[in-house]
């Protein structure tokens, strides 16, 4: 298959970008978009170019570090996959392909396609987690119906790779939140602190620049794991009794 | 060779008693002085971002560096199946000791007994500090926690979450350590790698780092250093490991002074989606936890084999008693259950007997047709459908309808820096945790063990053993990072930058890689024999040279510079690829993941040689000679050593 791409080249954070036209030949509809990209990168070195800078690594749609923007779609075209799950046979021959990095203001660009999510651990250093000391009880002392542990892990399945926020027009991190609240919030461990948790990570995530959730539901229909707004909801009611309880 | 030098300190009495006795021994250190103590830590998967966090939960000051964006990406995340523990909640006859001997047995007898007994022993706290953090386990109707079986264990023992388990613990770890870095006693740096280790007066007491947004070579002290950066495995290329996975910080050290044990345990995961071509880049592991309910053939007739390549017929079309369930019929007592190594080597067989049933030659069936039929496409979707939409995104098959093919790919390495019973390497103050150390898993890791002795290691072991050393660094103030001996180090890892850079040749680092990758699976994967491995020696050495005169690096150090990253780890897996040759062909009989061909029964199962190789092999690096092979005997005081048997 061949394809031109339409790249998003940016020298680092403070330079102004562009777009970069390549050609691309001979790639095997059993490639996956990353390894499209490798392919193109050893043809740039070659040429004396400089290749193209993306975030990836474990290559297999878990740990959130790959964050590409594909013809207008984060993670591109198709649905609950990561980028690099993302096969060249969901293209056709010839296409021309755009990418860029994820767009938000508080994912400012590191270089091309890489950006920095540091806002995402801090959002967690505020509040998501469970205070745990050292001796901790039996784990089967509490029994946690399989409905609530379900729901937790369903929102526990949340990559932290920030295609909410990209999808976002607002550039909302609501959905990010929500699912770190929402998981621990299901567990009777988690409710000791879920007041204070809800309202520490709404503000952390206020102060480094997210936007606002307008419920558009974009963020559900581009989460790679299929984290739905039901959670959104859900921290809606944490922050909310949490405002009730101050 | 020499013995001399490895003292593995396993504490005395009985088995049983000795992780107790030797905790209520050693020296602990009061909290005003943890306040004036550093420790760094290189590594947030399970084994680093447990320790950072519970070494900052006891009030050390702890540095943590990752070389991804945050700590959660780091590739434990991508653990599938489960985590071990003696629980014996499902009142199946579990125990300390069951678990134990499994992890003994699974690793062939070439583990310490002292070590894999406190592994099982803490392994229950675990699950338990698990649950505490907020992991979502699986859990029965009742609301008690589920389990399931694992190879080579006879119980059900396993905790999970779907397929997510590795990302679950992470993330209760990573949010252990969230919390101490938002309390201000562990520091976290992001986007670092370690590129050298500094030692002062004979100790660990810092690392070089380079920024890799910047490329800034950073220095950083400590009283204390630990490891925490995984196995070798991208060495072979092609493995499940995650990209930037890399054998770096272990092979500085080694550099250094610190013992490489067992290089040539490598495991070889048997249930991975086959490769497809040369472009390539990683494989995909199909967890383990397939084989509690996936059935494993190939036809029994060839002319099926040939349809099946020319797509002629469907696998679901090839009538029962036309398929040959192998692992059943080889391994009747555990049948699709067998260790790993066990598995893969069967698999090969197979193919090598031109069974395979792609286009390459090179895959098997794992079919859940009869699970399907049994219990319903709903509890099968319940248990691994995460498994399944992933293996449909690869390779548009849909697992519910016809079998997944699978075959054998590297996945994690046993072998790793020598630790003693504290986990400390033979440099004073460095300790190796997780999948970097060698100690718990023999010749054989057993599936859901990696987890465990991650967190066994970072939140129970490490935080006690290390405390041992330290209340004798009390005295010692805060590491001067402008000691002569840390520009040493920075001017030396500078000094390789800029060799990298003026080869300017011809050839762009994944391409060496790749030749590197085929010579190790050629000859120092499944099946090793001394030719091929004299053989390899020599490729790797002539690659080597090609390397260091053709390689291809573009940019400049002060940049984010990926292909520069990739050049220095290369540089290292190149030392390593021949350290596993070395070790393969110096331990003549097969063991755990090692299968020397020259060593097989009638039957073709691995022959071990106790009399002559019942112990850890230890390599010492020497500059410009070959490294020195020290011993560390094996002595089985408590389990009598058989050979492994899952026929009956």
């Amino acid at each position: 298959m061949k394809f031109t791409l339409k790249v998003w080249r940016q020298k680092n954070a403070k330079a102004k970008g562009r777009f970069e036209t390549y050609k691309i030949d001979g790639i095997s509809p059993d490639t996956s978009f990353l390894e499209m990209l490798d392919i193109l990168n050893n043809n740039l070195i070659v040429e004396g170019k400089e290749p193209v800078a993306f975030d990836h690594d474990c290559r297999e749609g878990i740990c959130g570090m790959c964050s590409l923007y594909i013809n207008g779609r984060a993670h591109g075209p198709d649905d609950e996959i990561t980028t690099c799950q993302l096969h060249m046979r969901k293209f056709k021959d010839g296409d021309t392909i755009t990418i860029e990095p994820w767009r938000s203001a508080a994912f400012p660009v590191v270089k091309d396609l890489v950006v920095n999510r540091n806002a995402f651990d801090q959002i967690l250093q505020a509040g998501g987690f469970i205070s745990v000391g050292g001796v901790v009880p039996d784990a089967n002392t509490i029994p946690i119906p399989k409905k609530d542990a379900d729901e937790s892990m369903d929102a526990a399945s949340c990559i932290g790779c920030g295609a909410c926020v990209a999808t976002c027009k607002n550039g909302s991190a609501m959905l990010f939140v929500a699912a770190r609240v929402s998981s621990l919030a299901k567990l009777p461990q988690g409710r000791a602190e879920a007041a204070r948790r809800a309202q520490a990570m709404v503000a952390k995530m206020d102060e480094l620049g997210f936007g606002a959730c307008s419920n558009t539901q974009a963020c559900e229909a581009e989460c790679p794991k299929g984290v739905t707004i039901a959670h959104i909801a859900r921290l809606n009611r944490e922050f909310l009794f949490a405002k009730l309880e101050n | 060779m020499t013995e001399t030098k490895l003292q593995s300190k396993i504490p005395s009495g009985p088995l049983s008693e000795k992780w107790t006795r030797h905790k209520a021994e050693i020296k602990v250190v009061s909290p005003a002085n943890k306040r004036k103590l550093d420790i760094i830590v290189v590594g947030t998967g399970l084994g680093g971002a447990s320790a950072a966090a519970s070494l900052g939960e006891l009030g050390y000051n702890v540095k943590v560096f990752c070389i991804s964006d945050s700590p959660r990406r780091a590739h434990s995340i991508a653990a599938q199946g489960g985590i071990n523990a003696a629980k014996n909640y499902q009142n199946d006859n579990d125990s300390v000791y069951r678990l134990f001997y499994d992890t003994i047995k699974g690793g062939d007898f070439r583990a310490r007994e002292a070590n894999v007994y406190r592994l099982a022993e803490v392994s229950n706290a675990i699950i338990d500090k698990c649950v505490a953090l907020g992991v979502p386990f699986a859990r029965e109707y009742g609301g008690l926690l589920a389990n399931r079986s694992f190879g080579g264990a006879q119980v059900s023992r396993t905790f999970y979450a779907r397929g997510q388990t590795g990302q679950q613990l992470l993330l209760g770890a990573y949010s252990a350590l969230n919390r101490q870095i938002a309390a201000g006693t562990v520091k976290s740096y992001n986007r670092r790698e370690m590129l050298d280790l500094v030692i002062i007066d004979g100790k660990a007491r810092g690392i070089i780092v380079r920024n890799l947004e910047t490329g800034e070579i950073e220095r950083y002290g400590a009283h204390a250093v630990v490891l925490a950066t995984g196995g070798y495995g991208n060495t072979y290329f092609l493995s499940t490991n995650a990209m930037n996975s890399n054998a770096s910080a272990i092979m500085q050290c080694y550099h250094k002074g610190a013992f490489f044990a067992n290089p040539c345990f490598v495991q070889i995961h048997p249930t991975c989606i086959p490769v497809h071509g040369k472009q390539q880049s990683k494989l995909t592991l199909m967890s383990e936890s397939l084989r509690n309910d996936g059935k494993i053939w190939v036809p029994k007739k060839l002319e099926d084999v040939e349809k099946l390549r020319k797509k002629q017929i469907k696998p679901s079309q090839i009538p029962e008693e036309d398929r040959d369930y192998y692992l059943e019929r080889r391994y009747p007592a555990f049948g699709n259950l067998v260790p790993r190594d066990v598995a893969s080597r069967a698999a090969k067989e197979r193919c090598d007997a031109g069974y395979g049933v792609n286009e390459t030659g090179l895959a098997v069936f794992l079919d859940f047709a009869e699970p399907i039929k049994r219990l319903g496409k709903k509890v099968i979707a319940d248990r691994y459908g995460n498994l399944f939409q992933m293996y449909e995104k690869i390779t548009d098959v849909n697992p519910y309808e016809e079998p997944m093919q699978i075959y054998p790919a590297i996945h994690y390495t046993m072998g790793g820096l020598w630790v003693d019973y504290n986990l400390m390497t033979t440099i004073p103050g460095l300790y190796a945790i997780g999948e970097a150390n060698f100690s718990d898993h023999g010749g054989n890791r057993l599936g859901a063990s990696a987890l465990m002795q991650g967190l066994a290691d970072g939140y129970y072991i490490l935080p006690v053993t290390i405390g041992d050393y330290l209340s004798h660094e009390i005295q010692t103030p805060k590491i001067d990072v402008n000691h002569p001996a840390f520009k040493e180090s920075e001017d030396r890892v500078r000094e390789r930058v800029k060799k990298i850079f003026k080869i300017q040749g011809k050839q762009p680092v994944d391409v060496l890689h790749k030749k590197l990758g085929n010579i190790m699976w050629e000859y120092c994967g499944m099946a090793r024999n001394e030719q091929g491995l004299k053989k390899a020696i020599g490729l790797i050495d002539e690659l080597k040279k090609e390397f260091w005169t053709d390689v291809l690096v573009p940019g400049v150090n002060e940049d984010f510079n990926q292909e520069l990253e990739k050049a220095l780890r290369l540089a290292d897996y190149l030392e390593v690829g021949r350290l596993i040759a070395l070790d393969a062909l110096t331990r003549n009989e097969s063991c755990g993941g090692h299968f020397r061909e020259e060593m097989q029964t009638e039957e073709g199962e691995a022959k071990r040689d106790d009399e002559n190789y019942m112990y850890v092999s230890a390599w010492e690096y020497r500059e410009n000679k070959e490294p020195e092979l020290h011993k560390e005997p094996l002595n089985y005081e408590t389990i009598k050593v058989s050979t492994r048997n899952y026929k009956t």
